[in-house]
């Protein structure tokens, strides 16, 4: 049985999960030229500036791309199978890869209305979305 | 200027085979090295550039010359995914253009065990952090969810993905060396394989396999005095520009454009001028991508180009006509290079039983991670 593959925050990036530890979901923002940064920088990605202030964010998105897995991706999600592993275009414009839970995986269609879900596992809170409640 | 300095004068091939037993990476990569100068006809002593890729050992590339006794005047390693094979020709052609060096040696292998080996070791990377928590490992998924996104974006149905394997399995069966060779397959037979990630089957990702390859790339008044038919590099194109689909610029159109771009243009011929499409293709949805992208059809199109074309070796457009990755097995670092390979043996007239009859240029594509490392050659049979 191998380990599931888990994170470890570096200066750069605690953040990001120490956000997620609160059940939220922050990230940066260039201040020269308001690019969204994700995953975490130093440098702008658009424009190369090094101010970059981390602003929370409000947690909703769409499923921009999908897949099921039926066969495991990794061999620590051996039994977890299928699960869907998707891209959430988050409302404020970032992408992250992500997975969709609460909903059975024949259910998830792109364009699908989400909010960011928080679950621990271990010493780090991973960032999962569910449907967003209607 | 590489446009027609250089010209690829030798190939080595150890064809894809399931188990390689025990031998080592840079043993089969010194194998495949003495296979490739044979095969031009010259020697190891005529060889004073080296590229090769990571092969696990530090400093591989040095340790290559010390192994082959070479006295390079140019060495190089290069980490490109699928597009290494492309992008050390490219390297090669360089080098020898610009002086560098005067014959250059690309060298690819991947040895490959059936029993279990290990499970892969977890990098520091964004990868690591953000994408395989949450099962993000491996290339499928992420060509998965290009797939899942094109059809949303575009009309592309199951049966016009799996006519891609369908017909690279027809060339497979014109192959002795190919893994499935005498292993025919219909639309069928794709589309009730095993769902693997939705909607890739089981017979549309490339079955993992051990082999090597081997590439000799000299000046073009050198070749001209060796064994086979030079076949000289008349363009080459690279565009890198992400490694996650999930931060992808664009998820539909990919890097291969102005990587096909460069190399056409650098050439001088058009789309139409190419008689022979050597595509990496470690996915159906691979292929289909390319040949937009690539300029061979319209954005969005691809899936009817496929039904309105022959893609088989004896077709109207011959696509990997040595069964591509898909059918011939992928050797790791070295699928990529059997698309050179397989180009230079068509252009040489080496192919014996599916032949391009008076083949005189093929467009060779290599790409790497998920879709975002391109490396295009336009490869001929005069300058």
């Amino acid at each position: 049985m191998t380990e599931r593959p888990l994170p470890h925050p570096s200066p750069l990036t605690r953040p990001f999960w120490e956000g997620a530890a609160r059940r939220e979901l922050w990230m940066q923002r260039c201040h020269a030229c308001g690019h969204r940064v994700f995953y975490p920088r130093h440098l702008c990605p658009v424009c190369g500036g090094d101010q970059l202030p981390w602003e929370r964010m409000s947690g909703g998105g769409t499923v921009f791309t999908y897949t099921v897995a039926r066969k495991p991706t990794h061999p620590a999600f051996a039994g977890r199978e299928p699960y869907v592993i998707a891209v959430v275009e988050l409302d404020e414009g970032p992408k992250l890869t992500t997975n969709i839970v609460g909903i059975p995986p024949e259910d998830v269609s792109i364009g699908l209305r989400v909010r960011a879900a928080f679950e621990d596992v271990g010493d780090v809170t991973l960032v999962q979305f569910e449907p967003e409640a209607t | 200027m590489i446009r027609g300095r250089s010209a690829v004068a030798g190939i080595g091939e150890l064809p894809p085979r399931r188990d390689t037993g025990d031998e080592t990476v840079v043993e089969m990569l010194s194998r495949i090295a003495a296979l490739t100068v044979r095969d031009a006809g010259i020697s190891l002593r005529d060889v004073d550039g080296l590229v090769v890729h990571d092969t696990g050992a530090a400093m591989g590339a040095v340790m290559m010359v010390e192994m082959l006794g070479l006295r390079a005047n140019f060495v190089d390693r290069v980490g490109h995914g699928g597009a290494t094979g492309t992008a050390m020709v490219a390297r090669a052609a360089m080098a020898v253009a610009s002086g560098m060096c005067d014959t250059c040696l690309c060298l690819t292998a991947s040895t490959r065990r059936a029993r279990f080996t290990g499970y892969p070791i977890v990098d520091s990377s964004p990868t690591a952090e953000f994408e395989e928590p949450y099962g993000g490992s491996g290339p499928n998924y992420g060509y998965a969810m290009i797939a899942q996104r094109y059809s949303h974006e575009y009309r592309l149905t199951p049966e016009q993905r799996a006519l891609v394997a369908v017909q690279q399995r027809y060339n497979a069966c014109a192959n002795p060396d190919a893994i499935f060779h005498g292993q025919p397959l219909t639309v069928d037979d794709v589309l009730s394989s095993p769902m693997i990630v939705d909607p890739l089957h089981r017979l549309e990702i490339v079955l993992p396999t051990g082999g090597a390859a081997g590439v000799l790339v000299t000046t073009t008044e050198r070749a001209a005095h060796l064994a086979h038919k030079p076949v000289p590099v008349l363009g080459v194109g690279e565009h890198v520009s992400h490694w996650s689909a999930t931060y992808a610029p664009n998820l539909t159109v990919s890097s291969v454009k102005p990587a096909a771009d460069r190399a056409f243009e650098m050439a001088g011929v058009g789309r139409k001028d190419v008689g022979l499409l050597s595509v990496y293709d470690c996915y159906t949805i691979t292929v289909l991508l390319t040949l937009e992208d690539a300029g061979f059809c319209d954005k969005g199109t691809a899936g009817r180009f496929v039904e309105e074309h022959d893609l088989r070796w004896d077709g109207d457009l011959p696509v990997n006509t040595h069964g591509g990755q898909l059918s011939y097995g992928q050797s790791g670092i070295a699928g990529g290079m059997s698309h050179v390979t397989e180009a230079v043996r068509q252009l040489q007239g080496r192919a014996p039983q599916r032949t391009i009859p008076d083949l005189e240029r093929a467009f060779v594509h290599g790409n790497g991670g998920v879709m975002g490392e391109q490396v295009s050659l336009i490869l001929g049979t005069r300058e």
